[in-house]
């Protein structure tokens, strides 16, 4: 496992979120992350981990608080927001897949539209990316005749064809059969070892114990505890996370 | 032999129930078909049609000036013909096409028995049926060449290729009213099924891009937006096309100033397309609402801004799920084109009526009516199935390899 920078990538401060129906979904959740740091955010359901993890490219807004990413201050400055995204890769729990494109054009989409690259030399490092997540000879086919595992593994590549220095996980295993997780993972383990930053959203502890450098738990829309896996799933500092770990250990 | 005495016995009758339905059915059936064929082949007399055909196919078009339109038909059959054959070439990446599929060598046969039948029976002179002749040919031969060498045509020679399409459309409006040194011809002597297929191609193209822009407004965020295209989409669906038609026959000559109005046949173009776009529209927000919201936030998330989003994975998306309801809405618009006769254009029906009228051939409706009924059907047959063509290629989750 390569060890962080010093470097700051994600600063949030105190980020608060309501929705328009009055309902507070974040309040005052703080985090940073270091430059090739792994992140891992645990909690109950209706924590606001996954709101907290969206708000950190722009998918959701915020109403009070700070988010720096990469050194961009993140506000309703739409250039800003772009610049971010641009940056942030992310995988969601359903994939999201563009169904009507290839395997190969949902990965070169981004890249041709939105970096002006070529598209034979995108193709290329989009081959070599189904190669490297293990679906290479999947190149032509449609995401539905994909297995799901398959889906969220080209779902991978497909951020990473943008070359972003952080990559977003929004429960990546959650929508898949428990035979198709393993495979998942061993991608994003793979992915660990690279210099790229990751914050993952998951309820995988195996996960969190050996690829997490540090693992978070959020309630009630706050960050709880903060710790190393170790520390974090044999001695939490926190009533909340002993209560959480009795559930699902 | 007895493969077939089988299938019957199982189809037809498999229990004395569906055995009684059965011989119901064919007997009622059998009936209905005699006693049409009598009327046709005894009572009929189609001469109010062999002697009308010209009038029903072009309406008043000037004799001399018609080489133009045989001209724009030949460009179009080559058109249609080379991009079958491209489309058959070059079959989706995932599939394994077949150049000449069984389906495609029966339409072929079909076409021929038509382009040989029909203008033998209206009794054309030997000029014109070898005119269909040609035509027939030069449909085979650019079918066959486009299947043959289409598959060499690099990615950007295809892009080019379909911009024939458009370029055809422009330049028969040319050879159909003139301009560029060919003699003008004023709308008012164009008809028949000329009339027709023009006014509601017209209306078709140019709905269809109004209508996603009026889908994509009723969905908008800025409130001015919503609600200008609700009350456009809502006005014009609860208002009935006829006292729409008259309207615009009416107040569009006000509105523009004096040499601004378009002549009558284009008024009526215009009204029929801002109606088909309205009830378009509603097509295309049925479609928008089936595509998750994810798809929307994983573009976004690639960096793709929200005009690139909506135009590489939103519409496609929303567009193929609203294709069956849009060619509902282009079959039924087709068939709205019946009502310019009521505002006095001699569309079909309108050209029908003014032959009717005729006293030499009174009393010959049902030959007149049957012949409308069919050259309708012909048209939206085509529709319906180029759409779905159209479906097949698209879809997403058809198993590869299928044809």
């Amino acid at each position: 496992m390569s060890q962080p920078s010093s470097e700051l990538m994600i600063e949030a401060r105190a980020v608060e979120k309501w929705y328009p129906n009055g309902f507070q979904a974040l309040r005052g959740a703080s985090l940073t992350v270091r430059r090739g740091e792994v992140v891992v955010i645990m909690g109950p359901s209706g924590s606001g981990k996954s709101t907290f993890i969206r708000t950190l490219n722009a998918l959701e807004d915020f109403q009070k608080g700070s988010i720096t990413v990469d050194g961009i201050v993140l506000s309703n400055d739409l250039r800003n927001i772009d610049a971010i995204r641009r940056e942030v890769g992310m995988v969601f729990q359903q994939f999201n897949l563009f169904p009507h494109l290839s395997v190969l054009d949902n990965l070169t989409l981004a890249p041709v539209l939105v970096r002006k690259r070529p598209k034979a030399e995108v193709e290329k490092q989009a081959r070599a990316l189904l190669e490297r997540v293990g679906i290479a000879e999947q190149a032509g086919k449609y995401p539905g005749q994909l297995s799901g595992g398959q889906q969220q593994r080209v779902a991978i590549a497909r951020a990473l064809c943008m070359e972003p220095r952080i990559l977003l996980f929004d429960e990546p295993t959650s929508a898949l059969d428990p035979e198709m997780v393993r495979e998942v993972l061993e991608v994003m383990q793979d992915l660990a070892a690279d210099d790229i930053t990751m914050v993952v959203v998951t309820h995988e502890v195996k996960f969190a114990r050996h690829v997490a450098h540090r693992v978070v738990l959020m309630a009630d829309g706050e960050v709880v505890e903060e710790a190393e896996p170790e520390v974090f799933f044999t001695n939490p500092s926190h009533e909340r996370t002993r209560r959480f770990l009795d559930q699902i250990l | 032999m007895q493969v077939l005495l089988r299938r019957l016995r199982s189809e037809l009758f498999a229990t004395p129930a569906d055995g009684a339905l059965s011989v119901a059915l064919i007997t009622l059936l059998s009936l209905g078909a005699f006693g049409f064929l009598r009327w046709a082949l005894t009572q009929a007399q189609w001469a109010v049609v062999k002697v009308n055909s010209t009038l029903f196919a072009v309406g008043r078009y000037p004799i001399e000036q018609q080489w133009r339109l045989w001209l724009l038909t030949a460009l179009l059959v080559a058109a249609s013909g080379a991009t079958w054959g491209l489309l058959r070439a070059h079959p989706r990446p995932d599939r394994t096409g077949v150049l000449w599929p069984s389906n495609d060598r029966l339409a072929l046969a079909l076409l021929a028995l038509i382009a040989l039948a029909v203008p033998f029976a209206l009794g054309l002179s030997l000029a014109i049926q070898s005119r269909w002749w040609g035509l027939l040919l030069l449909l085979a031969l650019c079918r066959w060449l486009a299947g043959r060498y289409g598959a060499n045509l690099s990615p950007t020679g295809r892009r080019l290729a379909a911009l024939v399409w458009p370029l055809l459309y422009l330049g028969g409006m040319v050879l159909i009213s003139g301009g560029l040194g060919l003699v003008g011809v004023p709308p008012s002597e164009w008809g028949g099924l000329l009339l027709t297929l023009l006014a509601s191609s017209f209306a078709i193209l140019l709905c269809f891009p109004i209508g996603v822009l009026l889908a994509l407004g009723r969905r908008s965020e800025l409130p001015l937006l919503r609600w200008g295209s609700v009350l456009y989409i809502e006005f014009i669906r609860g208002a009935p096309l006829i006292t729409l038609l008259f309207l615009g026959q009416n107040i569009l000559g006000f509105l523009l100033p004096g040499g601004l109005a378009p002549e009558r046949v284009w008024r009526a173009a215009w009204v029929l397309t801002f109606f088909a776009a309205a009830y378009l529209a509603e097509a295309v927000r049925s479609g928008l609402a089936a595509v998750p919201r994810g798809q929307l936030e994983a573009a976004r998330s690639l960096g793709l801004s929200y005009p690139k989003a909506l135009q590489h994975v939103v519409l496609p998306q929303a567009l193929r799920v609203a294709l069956p309801a849009m060619v509902g809405q282009f079959i039924s618009l087709l068939q709205d084109t019946t009502l310019l006769s009521l505002i006095g254009l001699l569309e079909l029906l309108g050209t029908a009526r003014t032959v009717m009228a005729n006293p030499a051939f009174l009393g010959r409706n049902g030959e007149v009516y049957l012949t409308l009924a069919v050259l309708f059907w012909g048209c939206c047959a085509a529709l319906g199935l180029g759409s779905r063509a159209l479906e097949r290629r698209l879809d997403p989750h058809a198993v590869p390899s299928a044809t």
